[in-house]
């Protein structure tokens, strides 16, 4: 790990201060991607301005129909969470499968959304239940938050502060893990509200996307049966070690039908 | 050179340490409890999991700066002088390893658990232990041990 300087902010003001005066400093969440990435000298930050002193970026708030949850709040809080599990459990059972319990223990949701690591859940959750990411200066709908892999509407410096979601009526997640790393071959997102039927795929492509061709079959009728005969194109989507993309596309639509299944 | 200031093992330590310096490599390198094990580059394999705060983690993948004034419990401070911790016993009675070296990750693993779910299944057992990476047991006696620690009020 190359060297760098550590400065622990106070408040969000004081971390925007920080991030603003430098290019080349980065804000340290769970570091549960950031630490490793160091460690492999992938990244050479001039420094670190480490985002946990600050108390108001972490916790979950119930407001109206929304459930807010804080940039800094760890996984396991989110998947322990009584607000989250009344709310949308489909949430806290996303939470609950990332990684393993000492990731959950240290790893944030405004750090893995930041990050936007292709095979990442959070995305998928974010996308799938029309979240709004609020940053220190702006809101940004999840439609535009996700730019491409490992790439964000985020501009330089700015700090995410919370996450709010829109309560469905229905919900539901479901991965197909890498047995070793956990993340997600793919993850699938399904979330009903009224007649409007999203669906959230992860793991498959360049980074998070809705599968359009799921959601109208959805709307139309909301069961397993309606998406079990679609077949997904395999073109631009990921082929690795872990899986072919044609094997990708096909566990989209297994996905989506368990994620409705889960929907109960 | 920043210095941090903490609790280990219920002894109050200071050291100067690097702005990058793992906490890991201040536990083994600086004050010498090399009971906390580094088995991977990747944050993947568990054997650096140590307590902070009352919680574990992978104490490979936090900087010894963002433990100041924090309490860390490793696995030199678990058991009681000559006592060893229920959960140890455990370990040694049910064979719940073979070369070791994933044992104190394994150990500190387990005691979290415990706290947060005394009595856990077989199943829920498994899962906790999915960041604890095991090349020799097949991990079942690790199980069974857990279980017998689990039985016996930990
Ligand atoms: C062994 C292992 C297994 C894992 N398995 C999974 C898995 O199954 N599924 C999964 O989704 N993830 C997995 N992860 C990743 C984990 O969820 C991380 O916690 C997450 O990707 C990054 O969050 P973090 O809080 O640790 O962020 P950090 O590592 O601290 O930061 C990541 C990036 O986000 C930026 N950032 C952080 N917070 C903010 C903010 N508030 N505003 C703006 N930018 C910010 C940082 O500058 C950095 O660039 C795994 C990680 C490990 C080590
Ligand atoms: S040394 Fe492997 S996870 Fe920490
Ligand atoms: S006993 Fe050898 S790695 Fe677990």
């Amino acid at each position: 790990m190359y060297n760098f300087e550590y400065s622990r902010a106070k408040s969000v003001a004081d971390a925007a201060k920080a991030a603003s005066g430098d290019a080349e400093a980065k804000l340290l969440a769970g570091g549960m991607t950031l630490i490793p990435t160091l460690k492999q000298r992938l990244a050479k930050p001039t420094a670190l301005i480490d985002l946990n002193g600050i108390a108001d970026l972490a916790g979950i708030k119930r407001d109206g129909n929304n459930l807010v949850i804080g940039a800094m709040t760890r996984h396991a809080e989110v998947a322990r969470s009584k607000d989250v599990k009344a709310v949308i459990p489909a949430l806290a059972h996303l939470a609950e499968m990332i990684g393993d319990p000492a990731v959950r223990n240290r790893g944030t949701i405004g750090g893995s959304i930041a990050n936007h690591d292709p095979a990442a859940d959070y995305p998928a959750g974010v996308l799938g239940l029309n979240a709004t990411v609020i940053t220190n200066k702006r809101q940004i709908k999840a439609d535009d938050f996700f730019t491409g892999m490992f790439a964000t509407a985020l501009q330089d410096g700015e700090i995410i502060t919370a996450v709010s979601f829109p309560k469905p009526d229905k919900a539901g997640y479901m991965k197909f893990k890498n047995p070793a790393s956990r993340y997600a071959i793919v993850g699938v997102f399904v979330a009903k509200t009224g007649n409007d039927v999203r669906v959230a795929v992860t793991g498959a492509g360049a980074g998070v996307f809705r599968a359009k061709d799921l959601e109208s079959a959805l709307t139309k009728s909301f069961l397993p049966t309606a998406v079990e005969g679609i077949k997904i194109a395999a073109d631009g989507l990921n082929s690795d070690i872990h899986a072919s993309a044609e094997y990708r596309a096909h566990l989209i639509t297994v996905m989506a039908k368990r994620a409705v299944v889960a929907c109960g | 050179m920043p210095s941090v200031s903490l609790t280990v093992n219920g002894r109050k330590v200071s050291a100067e340490v690097e702005q990058r310096t793992l906490l890991v490599q201040l536990l083994r390198e600086k004050l010498g409890l090399t009971g906390t094990h580094v088995g991977c580059d990747t944050s993947q394999c568990g054997a650096c999991v140590v307590h902070v705060d009352g919680t574990s983690i992978k104490s490979c993948t936090i900087l010894a700066v963002q433990c100041e004034g924090t309490n860390v419990l490793t696995i030199e401070g678990l058991a009681q002088g000559d006592k060893l911790h229920p959960m140890q016993e455990a370990f040694r009675e049910h064979h719940g390893l073979q070369c070791g070296f994933c044992t104190p990750g394994m150990v500190m693993s387990a005691v979290d658990l415990l706290k947060n779910n005394p009595k856990p299944s077989e199943r829920e057992i498994r899962e906790w232990l999915e960041g604890n990476i095991c090349r020799c047991t097949g991990y079942h006696n690790i199980v069974k041990a857990i279980q017998a620690a689990s039985q016996a009020g930990r």
